[in-house]
């Protein structure tokens, strides 16, 4: 599904991403850890298309299409989603309004077509319940006042109706009490099949005890410096990133051919 | 504050005078002398120059040149637009509340107030003045609320004063279907001057809604100089809307006036899609205390449209509370000027005052010019004020990229949200689903163009 070869790029000149190698399979949940500043965000966020980053070398397959062609809202129609770390406020438009435009977009761009209204509402009442959320978010501005919380439970929510293909959850975790990390997480094993893909860029092994990934890589300096199965996340629980960092520095730790 | 241009206002005196000396019979001493005085007033003053601070930014010699002439005659134009389709001017929740005025004067045909209680007054202000029963409220408030002394238009709409509407709602009433007051230009060559005068008097514990509303059928250049002044008495309550959507080549010039009693509220929400150029001077005045107002607004200019909205938010006595958020949305090469003062006197301690102005710049040509202003003269009080100008947000243009939505679709999605957290307070439903539309339309046109 996704095939990331080399991939270099970077934000002002400065160089974040040096030379990423990454294949992901449908069906497959990815966790790409690593300590602050390791690169794990910017990786999320090259894969979604923001403008501020510049991709200088090598490249990323999605379906076998060139992703770094495409315009950010080309990929999300394609089906690329991000979840975001810290989801932008909307003010003045409707949870349901957004989503429905967002929805319809994607339908326009399958060909499919366009859901009204009242069609819309009962789909979204459905996918609200993957993440228990009750019908006055809908309702309210675009997570404008909502709790943290609430916010990562929104992006779920947009993950729900838009049905990616591969999402990328950047720190999904971050902020969040034990209550909603269960409910986000529940929200997105039920959202995962074998048809789809997921990435999960945090920082703490906690969400991997609600998703359980199949891969962990773990990144340092903008290279991926060790790779395993889940028990990799436990073991950087244990022992922290200095060991991981002192590795890469020292150019010890081997870096597995994907 | 005299200029080349004030000589002009002799097109005018011809008007003045014929109306003077008219329906002699229907017009009270105390009327034919406000018009004396205010007209002797205007011709003092004549139009303001930017040389005057307050119009600093606004030029309106184009309307002094321009010599638009009233139409002083007794004749209801007698144009068949509209004839036996109130709908068209007024809105579903007020065809039985609804006062329609075609190129100032009353239209009886598309008008109509049976909706109201028996005990509310909505008729023309020709036939109040002229009605024993209300003429001695008309007397003690008409033009004793907006200044005419300080302003040129107030004073040349004063002089003119003999079309226009009074709202009266009696003490204890409540009105549930909003009353509108419709100022429709009506015409492909008009190059006419109209001065609407409205006087809404809500007595104690009253309440009501009242829906303002200026448009054009077609793209004629004419001049809309309206005064509405506003007074309510003790725990009265009013939400008024304006709505000027007058056509893109008019003049547009207003002044409003509220003058409000104690403990009572009043919330206003003023919206400028209209005209060339449009210059608002709203004034709200709490001399009582426990008075809580809302002056919100939102301007949405384009091309050369020149908008200027001038408050004053006058705390004189404790425990008031003001809100103000203004917001502007600009395109093209339009221009806004925000000024907003607020008052707070040397009596007025408890005082409550919140201010804000932001601005979305959709284009590199457009420009505004802002200046809120606070000035405190009592000591214990909660006062903030905030001015903002920007354009769309990057980030957020990302976020909703990230949906799959289509960066020009999401411009138009935040410029239409940034404009709903005025629109969606209108809690006359029809009024703003036309505003959305309108926004939205203007969006796209945006688009295509």
């Amino acid at each position: 599904m996704l095939e990331i070869k080399d991939l270099h790029a970077g934000i002002d000149g400065n160089e974040i991403l040096k030379g990423i190698n990454l294949t992901i399979k449908k069906g497959e949940i990815h966790a790409i850890m690593g300590p602050n500043g390791s690169g794990k965000s910017t990786l999320a966020k090259v894969l979604a298309g923001h403008p501020s980053y510049e991709v200088t070398k090598g490249e990323v397959l999605f379906e076998g299409k060139n992703l770094l062609e495409l315009a950010p809202d080309e990929r999300a129609r394609e089906g690329v989603f991000m979840a975001f770390q810290y989801p932008i406020e909307v003010p003045g438009v409707s949870n349901a309004q957004f989503l429905r435009l967002a929805y319809n977009e994607k339908r326009k761009h399958l060909g499919e077509e366009e859901l009204d209204p009242l069609e819309f509402k009962d789909l979204l009442k459905e996918r609200a319940k993957v993440v228990e959320m009750d019908a006055s978010f809908m309702s309210r501005s675009v997570n404008e006042g909502f709790s943290g919380g609430e916010k990562k439970r929104n992006e779920i929510l947009q993950m729900a109706v838009l049905e990616p293909k591969l999402a990328v959850l950047d720190e999904t975790d971050s902020g969040l009490d034990i209550d909603a990390l269960r409910i986000v997480a529940g929200g997105v094993n039920q959202l995962h099949t074998p048809e789809n893909a997921v990435i999960l860029v945090t920082h703490y092994q906690r969400l991997l005890d609600y998703i359980v990934p199949q891969f962990v890589h773990v990144l340092a300096h903008g290279r991926i410096v060790k790779e395993g199965g889940k028990e990799l996340a436990l073991e950087l629980e244990a022992k922290g990133y200095d060991w991981i960092k002192t590795a890469a520095d020292a150019g010890a730790v081997t870096i597995p051919a994907s | 504050m005299l200029t080349e241009i004030a000589t002009k206002p002799n097109s005018y005196r011809e008007a003045y005078t014929a109306l003077q000396a008219s329906k002699a019979g229907d017009h009270p001493s105390w009327l034919r002398h406000l018009r004396e005085n205010a007209f002797a007033r205007f011709e003092e003053l004549g139009f303001p120059s930017v040389k005057d601070e307050e119009w600093k930014y606004t030029n309106v010699a184009a309307i002094a040149k321009a010599a638009f002439l009233p139409d002083v005659s007794e004749a209801v134009s007698r144009s068949e637009t509209g004839a036996g389709e109130p709908a068209k001017f007024g809105s579903p929740e007020t065809l039985a509340s609804q006062l329609i005025f075609v190129n100032g004067k009353l239209r009886t045909d598309l008008s109509s107030v049976a909706g109201l209680p028996s005990s509310v007054v909505a008729i023309a202000l020709s036939q109040a003045i002229g009605d024993e029963r209300y003429a001695e409220i008309v007397r003690s408030n008409l033009a004793r609320h907006a200044d005419f002394v300080a302003n040129g238009f107030t004073a040349l709409n004063t002089g003119f004063i003999s079309e226009g509407a009074f709202i009266h709602i009696p003490r204890g009433i409540t009105v549930d279907q909003p009353i509108q007051i419709a100022f429709i230009a009506d015409g492909e060559h008009l190059s006419a001057a109209s001065f609407p005068r409205v006087l809404v008097v809500g007595e104690e514990n009253s309440s009501a809604t009242l829906v303002e509303t200026y448009s054009s059928t077609g793209d004629s250049a004419y001049f809309t100089n309206a005064v509405v002044e506003i007074v309510l008495k003790e725990g009265a309550r009013l939400e008024h809307y304006k709505v000027q959507r007058e056509s893109q080549s008019a003049f547009h010039i207003a002044t409003t006036q509220a003058d409000l009693g104690p403990n009572s509220s009043y919330d206003s929400t003023t919206i400028t899609f209209g005209a060339q150029l449009s210059r608002h001077d709203y004034v709200v005045t709490m001399d009582h205390e426990g008075v809580e107002c809302w002056v919100d607004g939102l301007y949405l200019v384009t091309a050369d449209q020149h908008t200027d909205t001038h408050s004053v938010i006058d705390h004189r006595k404790p425990h008031c509370t003001s809100h103000q958020l203004y917001k502007g949305i600009l395109d093209g090469k339009s221009r806004a000027v925000f000024n907003g003062k607020v008052f707070v006197r040397h009596d007025a301690q408890k005082t409550d005052a919140m201010q804000t102005n932001k601005n979305l710049l959709l284009s590199n040509e457009a420009r505004v010019d802002t200046k809120p202003q606070l000035e405190i003269l009592a000591d214990d009080v909660k006062c903030a004020h905030g001015a903002a100008v920007g354009q769309i947000d990057e980030e957020e243009l990302f976020y909703l990229a990230t949906r799959g939505i289509h960066p020009d679709l999401a411009r138009n999605l935040l410029t239409y949200g940034f404009a709903e957290e005025v629109i969606g307070k209108i809690k006359v439903e029809s009024i703003r689903a036309e505003l959305d539309e309108a926004v939205l339309n203007r969006l796209n046109a945006r688009l295509e163009a």
